[in-house]
């Protein structure tokens, strides 16, 4: 067994194509890839939205003339 | 040269070597920035230097018997091996071979290569231990990990004749192992000894923040270490060669890239996979840290570390899901050893470094199941067991240990930790006084020539 499809390199390099493992499940790695993605992105949209709600109620007047002096 | 496609050959890849090693420098920039970035004022150029003088002192040990070993070492006394003094006298510091030769245009640019990577190897260690190590005891763990371990492992497991591919089926093409887990390790054996910074862990044990001086120069010094980092998968590689040089199963006459085994890969292949590695990693780090920038940068750097084992045969779909699920693994230990041993890695080295490196191992182990590591008739198959055994050998035994052992040797020599009082009033004023008290002369005169020559306004 070889995950690669290859238990040794007795081959002709001519003839050897794709190397890596789980060829034939690229659709479905694609698919878990893309999930991934797409996770992070929702996982980022609610974070941030919770945090941008934390922070609108933390500003102290004085500090954030202070933020807006320095520049 | 017998013929000029054979010179086109070795001067392509001279040139690529040296390549290669120009953009390495770069991981050394970026370690030295992020250093600086990460200490705090008071330490600012001891810690520089500390890291700056890794450069000669490894090179010159390198040049010494670094290289000797790993020529002479891949069957060390391990199943009736020994030293192979055949193979190493080509690479002693007396050898012709080892000089300007016009026979031999590859063994300069080769050595150069690999050391890089010892220097890389040594500044890992350094940015764990910086504002409370002696420069004078670091120096000593640079040439050590540098120029002693980390060469043995690469003998042992980053060489195409070395025990641990032969027996082990060991496989770590980019380095997982033999650079970044080892060098964790060491890391570790090394801040288990030396102790926490002043101030790290309240009384009750809870760990403090020391954010860096400067997040921007830390920024920068990632960034810097990504490319080099490039430069160094690149390395990695012997650019092109045919069969009839490899000389073992691979039969026809296509010629091809390898990695470091011999074993047949593309530049291609490693391109996908150092960039959807580094983007799983980052990916994943802002997620579990929740946007802290120190280690969503840091992630970047782990997911590469921990793909890096499989990434000359990994999909980049695979290569981006291992980055990610090493961060997420790396990141809950570094936190949870922090807190349980109250050890201090002011840079997070051993996580980012050690534990990728292991969980990368491991991971290729079942990824790669059954596959060749190497061309060689003989030779195991990549298993689980083989990469276990390789990550044990790798961080606990080339690295934790000889780290741990030479600390406690300095520690009872008492040179291995600066007093607490340099430590708290800084490392540049007690040792470079000399600077600051010239800054500070300077600094008079001219405000003192200013009111000499300046006229009051009316």
């Amino acid at each position: 067994m070889s995950t690669i499809g290859y238990k040794d390199w007795a081959v002709d390099l001519a003839e050897v194509g794709a190397v890596y493992p789980l060829q034939g499940w690229e659709v479905a790695m694609t698919i878990v890839g893309v999930i991934f993605w797409l996770v992070w992105h929702r996982i980022q949209f609610v974070r941030e939205g919770e945090h941008l709600e934390k922070a609108k109620k933390m500003g102290d007047q004085d500090k954030v003339k202070k933020a807006l002096e320095r520049y | 040269m017998d013929g000029n496609l054979n010179a086109l050959t070795t001067v392509f890849t001279e040139f690529y070597y040296w390549v290669t090693v120009v953009f390495m420098f770069l991981i050394h920039v970026g370690f030295c920035m992020y250093e600086v970035g990460a200490s705090r004022r008071r330490n600012h150029m001891h810690t520089l230097m500390k890291n700056i003088m890794i450069i000669p002192l490894v090179t010159v040990t390198f040049f010494f018997f670094g290289w000797w070993i790993y020529w002479a070492f891949p069957n060390f006394y391990i199943f009736g091996g020994s030293i192979d003094f055949d193979a190493g006298a080509a690479n002693t510091p007396w050898s012709p071979t080892m000089a300007t030769n016009l026979e031999d245009r590859i063994t300069g640019v080769f050595w150069a290569a690999f050391l890089l990577f010892s220097w890389t190897a040594a500044s890992i260690v350094s940015g764990s231990v910086i504002e409370r190590i002696r420069s004078s005891a670091l120096w000593v763990h640079a040439v050590l990990i540098g120029s002693v371990f980390w060469i043995i492992d690469a003998a042992w497991g980053w060489h195409y004749a070395g025990w641990m591919v032969k027996y082990l089926g060991y496989h770590d093409a980019y380095a997982s192992g033999v650079i970044h887990a080892i060098a964790g390790g060491y890391a570790l054996g090394v801040i288990m000894v030396l102790g926490p910074r002043i101030g790290k862990f309240a009384a009750d044990g809870t760990p403090r923040d020391i954010p860096p001086h400067n997040p921007w120069l830390l920024t920068v010094g990632i960034f810097l270490i990504y490319t080099g980092f490039w430069g160094f998968y690149a390395a990695c590689n012997v650019p092109i060669i045919a069969p009839e040089v490899i000389d073992g199963q691979i039969v026809g006459t296509t010629w091809t890239a390898t990695n470091i085994y011999l074993a047949p890969t593309t530049l291609s292949a490693i391109t996908f996979n150092f960039l959807m590695s580094l983007s799983g990693g980052l990916m994943a780090a802002y997620v579990v840290s929740k946007g802290d920038a120190f280690w969503t940068f840091s992630g970047g750097l782990a997911g590469i570390i921990t793909a890096s084992a499989g990434n000359d045969l990994y999909h980049p779909i695979q290569a981006m899901l291992v980055g990610a699920v090493g961060v997420v693994i790396v990141y809950k230990l570094h936190y949870w050893v922090e807190k349980r041993f109250k050890l201090d890695d002011a840079v997070g080295a051993v996580a980012v470094h050690g534990y990728s490196g292991v969980v990368g191992l491991i991971i290729a182990g079942f990824l790669l199941w059954g596959a060749p590591t190497s061309p060689f008739e003989g030779y195991a198959t990549i298993t689980p067991w083989g990469q276990a055994t390789g990550a044990v050998i790798m961080f606990f035994v080339l690295g934790f240990l000889p780290g741990f052992l030479v600390s406690k040797m300095q520690a009872a020599a008492g040179v291995l930790r600066i007093p607490e009082e340099v430590e708290l009033q800084g490392l540049d004023y007690a040792e470079h006084h000399a600077y600051e008290d010239a800054k500070a002369d300077i600094i008079e005169a001219d405000k003192a020539h200013l009111a000499a020559t300046t006229t009051p306004a009316e």
